[in-house]
Parts: structure tokens; C-alpha cells; sequence
């Protein structure tokens, strides 16, 4: 019987020629990620060593990755004292892929991985932040999990435990029109399947839409895998993925890409005519609460948020530094934007998208999660309204549960910005 | 067995922003979490925080209960108070938190109650003996069973890291 791509990649990685849906097994980690829950990580870790009478060490540092992004610069003693005590960690345990608060090599954990070369096709990588589906993008099996697990990984160098997940085949195929991008995509998918629709499955990502799509739309994709309940997000690695990691990444290894089967057995195949697809919004509370954009323009918005670990890339800053050039932001509005890291900052700053940003009135901020999850900077007034390229529309999720969350792509989101109001990017000008 | 009211009912898509709103994220320690639970939901926070929700009560919710964030402070800062999470079902990285922290949880595909409901769970079923229903139980794969019969992950692992040497 034919194997899906992520059963092929366990069958490898455990020495087997095949496995099956369901079989629970233990994995060995390539690359385990944390960010600021590093510090309960450490917790738990210290925890399963008590009483043991051994010295708590970790499996492997350098195939551990921690980088601080959700609260950067500190935001309180509590942040900064939690930041100390994992710098004082990572220093004692000589983990070499740590990424502090600078403007060299910091950014989003999920920006930060692919960049630096950190991913690559077949392996299995886990972290402890369910946005860890964005990394199946280069072909990796990579997926969220708790801090205490994320222990148990720092102690065995194994995750206990997955069960081999069935597998959602998504076969996109067409150009997208005008205004349409991997965001819409990605938001009509979920609205498809639902929240829990891909519960305890991958989706592996087929067709020619997928195919002629850069890695940075590719991980748009994984990213909010995890919003319909997927385990990962995976699309198989190819031409493309070579060309970003050597070109990109820094990657000079050889690469071995593999393919699913052709008589792969899917759970569900779902296909979807890009071609017929409207820039998408999912409106408050559910990330599923899917609308093509005409059913939701003229909606007033008071905060529009560029940026996270969806869409705070390159070429969706250009975008947005490219639709604002020489105009401005509608009074009444605010426009912040968060590129994904620092390399990201740095090219558009010499890009001068940036100045174009600024002068056009919006707030370019420094990298990292921002206002996504409501807990550093852009907190939301009572009764506000919201228009934001994240991934998280839940109530509360700005940090206000007052107030509601649309998500959209960065070219809706800069589009609204003239306007102040959810606007179609199609009838701006 | 458990027998307990309904504290709390909930509906589908309950997110771990709800359980724990990510503003509480730098608190992280089990001891520590239990104080923000449901924080937005400021009257079942103050009940919670005043200690007049017994430990044993119930909450019971819809499908997919933990969606979102990974962070564990949901589970943990529900186990604080010792409570019984029913769901029809739940996320998978809440189902697996749950597990490893020791958070009682249920799946219960069938669920129906309401608060001050009275349940008991017996017989792999759970009882609403306020309605006189019971609703089947759905028993969790063996190898997650393993770690609730553990004590949770860390007493796991920790057996783990002694037989490997």
C-alpha cells in the first residue's frame, strides 16, 4: 500500500519500509524549537532529572533552537527575569542556535528557522508553539507540542508517543487572480474544512497553484495548517525548496527530497479552482468564520496589524510599502507593522519600504509576535475593531476580549489602511 | 469513581486564549497558573480564585475543546483546581498537555448537561443523574493511557531516562 508523504517520512526516520495510520510510535527530533517557554521547559526539564542522580544535560545542544519573539524587548520584570533564566541556560548547556533580543540575528521563531537554514526536507521537528505546522513548507514533519513534552525531548532526544496521522490531500490548481494570495488560500481552506476538520491529520498540499509558488507563500500555508486542527501542514519538497534553501538559507548540504507515493491512500482529497478565489476575511471570534471580502467591506477598522509569523516576510511588506507609496494612512486609523526578524527588517529598510511605510503615517515596530497574541504592544481598546495579516482572530486574542479580530492578507490589510475600512485591494487605487 | 456538578458549560472551539489569555503567558509555572483561568470570564475566575468551585466539578464543553496555543498554562492552570474537563472532543495539543500534566479529561462524544448538573463517572460512562442520561466514554489510545498510569510525563520520562541508562 502506498505511502502519503509525512508516512513515508516516519517509515524513514524509524528504518522501516512502511507504517500505518494510527500506529503509535516513538520518533526520533532533528531540530526542537521553544521560544519564552523555554523557561518552563527548563522547569519541567530540571523536574524529570530530580532524584535521579544524574546531572541534567541535554540530549543534543545543537539540535536544540530557542529564540526570544513573544515578548521582545521585555515587556515586564516577570519577561525579563524569565528571559535571564534561559540565557543562563542555553549558556550552561552550550545550545549553539539561540537567538537573543538583536537586531543581527533576531526575529520570529517561525522566520527564523527557515532563514537560518535550520529545516530541511525529511526531518521530524517539534516545538512548543502550535505555529510549528509553518516548517512542513520545506518538507519537514513539524509540529507544536507542550513544554513538558518539549522536556521529555531535552532529556530522551525522542518524542514519545505520535500516532502516525492520515493525511488530507489538498490539490490547488490555477493561477490566482488579481488581488489573491496565499493568505486567501489559506483562509478559504480553513473555512472549508473548519476548525477541527484536519484534527489529528496532516494536509499535504498538491497542484500547480502549489508547485509555482514560492516558499514564502508556502509557509503562509503551513502556518495555519494548525487553524483547521492539523497536526502539520507539509508540502513536498522540490525545485523550489532546493532553490530557497541554497539560495536563501545558506543551505550547502545535499538534499534528498522525496514525494508521497502515487497510490498514497488520503484520508479526504479536496480540490480547489484558484482561480475562482476572492481576497477571503475570517471575521470574530473562529478563525474558520471564512468570507470572501465582499460579504465584510466598509467595515470600519480603528488598528490594522502587518506582520507575525503569517505574513511578516519580505513580499508582504513590499506590498503594503508598495499599495501606501506616496499616500497616506485614513485618519482615524493605525497601521502597525512588525516584520518577521531582523534580515527581514534590514531588507526592507534598505529597500526603503520602510521609509515609504512611515511616511505614508503607519508604525513600523521591531520584529517579533507583537500584538498577535495580546501581550506585548497594540493592545486593543474596548469595542474596537481590528484588521490583521496573523492567524488568530479568538475572542480576547489582542489582548481585549472587548473587542474583535478580522484576519486578512497583507494587501487587504494595506488597501483598508487608505481607506479605514475593510476595502477590496481591487476597487483601491 | 468522580462525581461531581457542572461548574462551567462551554461551547465548541473553546481556544486556549479563553482558558488562559496569552497577557498571563509569562506566569509559567503550575502553581503559579491556576490564579488566571478563564480570566476574561471574570465571575468563573472569581469563583475559581475564592474557592467556591469544589475540586471534582466539571466543565463540560463541545468539540474541540484547547484549540490554538500550545501553551500548557491551559491545562495546568485547570488542573490547579482539580477539575474535570468533558468535551466531545479536544485539540490534539491539549489532549496530549492534559495528559502529561495530569488534568483529568474526557471524551465524550455525546455529552449533554448543563450547569449545576450533577455527573458521575462509572462504568466508562459518564451520568448525568440530574437528566437520568449516561453518555459512552471514549476510551484514549493505549500508549496515552501508559502516561496517565505514569503520573503524568514527567514521572515518565524520568523512568525512561533510568532504564535507558
Amino acid at each position: 500500500m502506498g505511502l502519503t508523504y509525512v508516512q513515508k517520512l516516519i517509515a524513514r526516520a524509524c528504518g522501516r519500509s512502511e507504517v500505518e495510520t494510527g500506529e503509535v510510535l516513538e520518533l526520533p527530533v532533528h531540530l526542537a524549537m521553544s521560544h519564552e517557554n523555554a523557561a518552563l521547559v527548563i522547569n519541567q526539564f530540571n523536574e524529570i532529572f530530580r532524584d535521579t542522580g544524574r546531572e541534567p544535560l541535554v540530549w543534543d545542544p545543537d539540535r536544540i533552537a530557542i529564540i526570544f519573539d513573544h515578548r521582545v524587548p521585555a515587556e515586564s520584570s516577570k519577561t525579563a527575569t524569565n528571559q535571564k533564566k534561559i540565557r543562563d541556560f542555553v549558556a550552561a548547556q552550550g545550545i549553539s542556535r539561540f537567538h537573543d533580543i538583536r537586531g543581527d540575528v533576531g526575529g520570529i521563531c517561525h522566520q527564523i528557522l527557515p532563514e537560518n537554514g535550520y529545516v530541511r526536507p525529511g526531518q521530524i521537528l517539534v516545538g512548543t508553539d502550535s505555529h510549528t505546522t509553518t516548517h512542513g513548507a520545506l518538507g519537514a514533519f513539524a509540529f507544536g507540542i507542550g513544554a513538558t513534552e518539549m522536556a521529555a525531548v531535552w532529556a530522551l532526544g525522542s518524542i514519545l508517543n505520535v500516532e502516525v496521522p492520515g493525511t488530507i490531500k489538498v490539490v490547488v490548481d490555477g493561477e490566482f487572480p488579481d488581488g489573491v494570495y496565499a493568505k486567501d488560500l489559506i483562509l478559504h481552506l480553513v473555512g472549508l474544512l473548519t476548525a477541527e476538520g484536519a484534527n489529528f491529520k496532516v494536509i499535504e498540499f498538491h497542484g500547480d497553484t502549489i508547485r509555482s509558488m514560492p516558499t514564502s507563500g508556502r509557509l503562509v500555508l503551513c502556518n495555519m495548517a494548525v487553524e483547521a486542527g492539523a497536526t502539520a501542514g507539509i508540502v513536498p519538497p522540490d525545485e523550489e525548496t532546493r532553490r530557497y534553501l541554497q539560495e536563501e538559507a545558506g543551505v550547502q548540504d545535499d538534499l534528498e527530497p522525496f514525494a508521497p507515493d502515487a497510490d498514497a491512500v488520503y484520508d479526504r482529497v479536496v480540490e480547489i479552482d484558484a482561480t475562482r478565489l476572492d481576497p477571503q476575511i475570517a471575521c470574530p471570534h473562529t478563525v474558520d468564520n471564512v468570507k470572501p471580502i465582499g460579504d465584510v467591506k466598509g467595515r470600519k477598522i480603528d488598528q490594522i496589524v502587518v506582520g507575525s509569523c503569517t505574513n511578516g516576510r519580505l513580499d508582504d511588506i513590499e506590498i503594503v510599502a508598495r499599495t501606501l507609496k506616496g499616500k497616506q494612512v485614513a485618519q482615524g486609523t493605525r497601521l502597525l507593522v512588525f516584520p518577521a526578524s531582523w534580515r527581514i527588517y534590514s531588507d526592507a529598510l534598505n529597500a526603503g519600504y520602510l521609509r515609504d511605510l512611515i511616511a505614508a503615517g503607519a508604525v513600523v515596530c521591531n520584529p517579533g509576535c507583537g500584538p498577535c497574541l495580546g501581550i506585548h504592544q497594540g493592545a486593543l481598546g474596548d469595542n474596537e475593531t481590528a484588521l490583521a495579516t496573523t492567524n488568530r482572530n479568538f475572542k480576547g486574542r489582542m489582548g481585549n476580549p472587548g473587542a474583535e479580530v478580522f484576519l486578512c492578507s497583507p494587501v487587504v490589510a494595506a488597501a483598508s489602511a487608505l481607506t479605514g475600512c475593510i476595502s477590496d485591494p481591487r476597487e483601491v487605487n | 469513581m468522580a462525581k461531581g456538578k457542572v461548574a462551567l458549560k462551554l461551547d465548541n472551539d473553546i481556544s486556549t486564549d479563553i482558558i488562559y489569555p496569552g497577557r498571563y503567558m509569562a506566569t509559567v509555572l503550575p502553581t503559579e497558573t491556576p490564579q488566571f483561568a478563564f480570566a476574561d470570564n471574570a465571575g468563573f475566575n472569581q469563583a475559581l480564585n475564592e474557592k467556591q468551585v469544589p475540586s471534582g466539578s466539571f466543565i463540560v464543553a463541545g468539540d474541540n475543546f484547547g484549540c490554538g496555543s500550545s501553551r500548557e498554562q491551559a491545562a495546568s492552570c485547570i488542573k490547579g483546581y482539580d477539575l474535570i474537563v468533558v468535551a466531545r472532543n479536544f485539540a490534539r495539543i491539549f489532549l496530549q498537555n492534559s495528559i502529561n500534566v495530569g488534568l483529568q479529561m474526557i471524551i465524550c462524544p455525546e455529552i449533554e448537561a448543563e450547569e449545576g448538573d450533577e455527573l458521575e463517572i462509572r462504568d466508562n460512562k459518564v451520568w448525568n443523574l440530574t437528566s437520568g442520561k449516561s453518555f459512552a466514554i471514549e476510551p484514549l489510545p493505549e500508549a496515552r493511557q501508559t502516561i496517565i498510569d505514569a503520573g503524568g510525563l514527567i514521572p515518565y520520562a524520568r523512568r525512561l531516562l533510568l532504564e535507558r541508562g
